[in-house]
């Protein structure tokens, strides 16, 4: 097998990208499939389920039974704290952009209601003409709009702050962000019909789930790109995200896209909830704390090769993963093989929109030794990944949210893939 | 030009004209409200709408840290701390110091820049396993206990609608809001 060294485009065996357009990705399978002719003629035997006819149409389909490992990870309950906490996406077992809805990460601080919406109200009040209810039906009638974008706890990856590198998958470290159809009606339609008294600038969500979890948010987002979402990837949302209705803020931090939402309410001021005070805030080196921190930076991960797994041998992989930005769309994605010594411009191997996850692949010869894989995003508004030494520089190591630097697998010359350091 | 396709297109001009007029363009009339909310009172909300903030008054009631001892040992310690420095398995409310070298701990002494969040949380939220269980006494009763362990009142300080929104938090001055 040729090294393809004419198609070398960056350190440790990064390839160029004209590999994936056309051109044959080299020898080795041509080689292997040969070498089966006339051999083994007994693994083609007809299978059992050619034999005979299987289950009929199903009310509501479920994954094949061969693939129940592809799950998230909802990690250990706390007794102490019913309900809280997170589960995360595998997003190293799953391709494409979207997520499906069984496997799009949550994030719940007192566990997820079981709404009927017969019982749910919509509730605007505050500054505003007419303080107004909404129930489902009356929703169901608005028009709506439908935006595929991705959705992202500022929690996630939070654990690279710290000064030792967790060790974990792309899944524990990375798995709080996910990307759905989002369908739902527009805001500012809602708060028309409620009629916003000048004086306000500000808007609080609450949640109709046991901890009443609210948020304030700015009213110019609010009438700008906000919407009540009814949909996920065509569905009526999943409890777990917020049936019958959540908030849905493009781009901004998840908790701020509230679910099974209730109440809006129009203030001149901020509602200094709990969680925009005591949480989601990131202190500094110099102790002072950001507050209101809502866009999600422009972040890139490697979802293979990626934590825990283990190359097999040597040979011809792809370097694949998912990009996103809060500010817009992915604009370029590169590579490093070699810790950030040399970069390569990895294909972007999708329709990536505004706020959506963009997926990148770029081909690479593993040769057997270490390497150590990075990724960095560019989006349309220019912004670059920072360096985790730099998002350190800036933000101190006391912070926890909002962490979107570079990351780094490391494969040892077994093959093994850790999270490291650079 | 023929006639009554000269009418035909008079009548789709004046059409589009009207269409003008209703909806200011054609982008507006994709987004009209069909205007299904029901219009409500503002007091008809006072069980639902718990949001308690300078802006957003506290309901009525009052309660001392001195009442709040009892309620905290049965129904917070278990979590929090019998001192309320926390326990196994949650976050303490008191001590740190956010300028400490060391650990800068943030606690509702050390951090919280609101008084108002505490009440509003509280009546929100906890306890974990009974939100909404207590009273709005009873929460400023608990919310008065936790300030007092925290050294910023007394025990006979009196908690209310008027007096928590004065309390200056030591850490009120601690944060930059990245919004504006």
């Amino acid at each position: 097998m040729a090294e393809n060294s004419d198609l070398a485009v960056a350190g440790n065996g990064l390839l160029s990208r004209r590999l994936l357009l056309g051109l044959s990705l080299g020898g080795a399978a041509a080689s292997a499939s040969s070498s089966l002719l006339g051999a083994e003629a007994t693994r083609f035997v007809i299978p059992e389920w050619s034999k005979k006819p299987g289950p009929g149409p199903s009310a509501y389909g479920q994954p094949s039974p061969f693939t129940t490992g592809i799950q998230r990870d909802p990690g250990r309950a706390n007794p102490l704290y019913p309900g809280g906490g997170a589960s995360r996406t595998p997003l190293h077992q799953l391709r494409g952009t979207i997520t499906p809805n069984g496997l799009h990460f949550e994030r719940h601080h007192a566990g997820v209601p079981a709404i009927d919406p017969a019982g749910h109200q919509l509730v605007i009040n505050g500054l505003v003409k007419k303080s107004l209810s909404f129930n489902y039906d009356d929703l169901i009638r608005y028009p709506m709009v439908s935006r595929i974008q991705f959705l992202e706890c500022s929690g996630n990856s939070g654990a690279l702050f710290r000064d030792n590198p967790p060790d974990g998958t792309a899944q524990s470290i990375h798995g709080l962000v996910s990307c759905a159809e989002w369908t739902g009606i527009p805001l500012s339609v809602l708060l028309e019909d409620a009629g916003v008294d000048t004086a306000a600038q500000w808007l609080s969500a609450v949640g109709a789930d046991a901890a009443s979890m609210g948020r304030s948010i700015p009213l110019s987002k609010a009438l700008d790109d906000v919407i009540v979402a009814l949909f996920q990837n065509g569905e009526p949302l999943r409890p777990e995200q917020g049936y019958p209705m959540r908030l849905f803020v493009p781009g901004w931090e998840g908790n701020v896209s509230v679910k099974w939402l209730t109440q809006l309410k129009l203030s001149r001021e901020p509602s200094q909830f709990r969680d925009e005070t005591s949480k989601y805030t990131d202190t500094l080196a110099d102790r002072s704390s950001l507050q209101f921190t809502f866009p999600m930076g422009v972040k890139s991960i490697i979802t293979s090769p990626s934590g825990h797994m283990q190359l097999r041998e040597q040979g011809l992989y792809q370097i694949e993963g998912l990009a996103w930005s809060g500010a817009g769309r992915i604009s370029k994605v590169e590579v490093s093989a070699d810790g950030g010594n040399s970069w390569a411009e990895a294909l972007i191997d999708s329709q990536a929109g505004d706020k959506s996850l963009a997926r990148f692949r770029l081909p690479w010869r593993w040769n057997g030794s270490a390497a150590k894989l990075i990724s960095r995003a560019t989006d349309s508004s220019g912004a670059i990944q920072p360096t985790r030494t730099q998002l350190l520089s800036e933000k101190g190591n006391l912070a926890f949210y909002h962490f979107n630097a570079q990351q780094c697998w490391g494969v040892d010359t077994s093959g093994l893939v850790n999270n490291v350091y650079v | 030009m023929n006639r009554s396709l000269g009418y035909a297109a008079l009548v789709i001009l004046v059409s589009a004209l009207n269409f003008t007029v209703h909806a200011q363009d054609k982008t507006a009339a994709f987004f009209e409200s069909p205007d299904l909310g029901n219009e409500i009172q503002q007091q008809e909300l006072v069980p639902l709408d718990l949001i308690a903030s300078d802006e957003s008054p506290l309901p009525a009631g009052n309660g001392t840290a001195f009442q709040g001892r009892e309620i905290y040992a049965e129904k917070c310690a278990a979590c929090h701390g019998d001192d309320g420095k926390g326990g196994p398995a949650n976050q303490p409310l008191v001590g740190g110091n956010i300028h400490s070298s060391e650990s800068p701990l943030r606690t509702v002494g050390s951090f919280w820049p609101h008084a108002t969040t505490l009440f509003d949380y509280i009546r929100r939220a906890m306890p974990a396993n009974a939100p909404k269980s207590l009273s709005d006494t009873e929460v400023y009763q608990v919310v008065a206990y936790v300030l007092y362990m925290n050294g910023l009142i007394d025990q006979y300080a009196i908690i209310n609608a008027d007096s928590l929104p004065l309390l200056i938090m030591p850490n009120a001055e601690g944060f930059i809001d990245m919004s504006k």
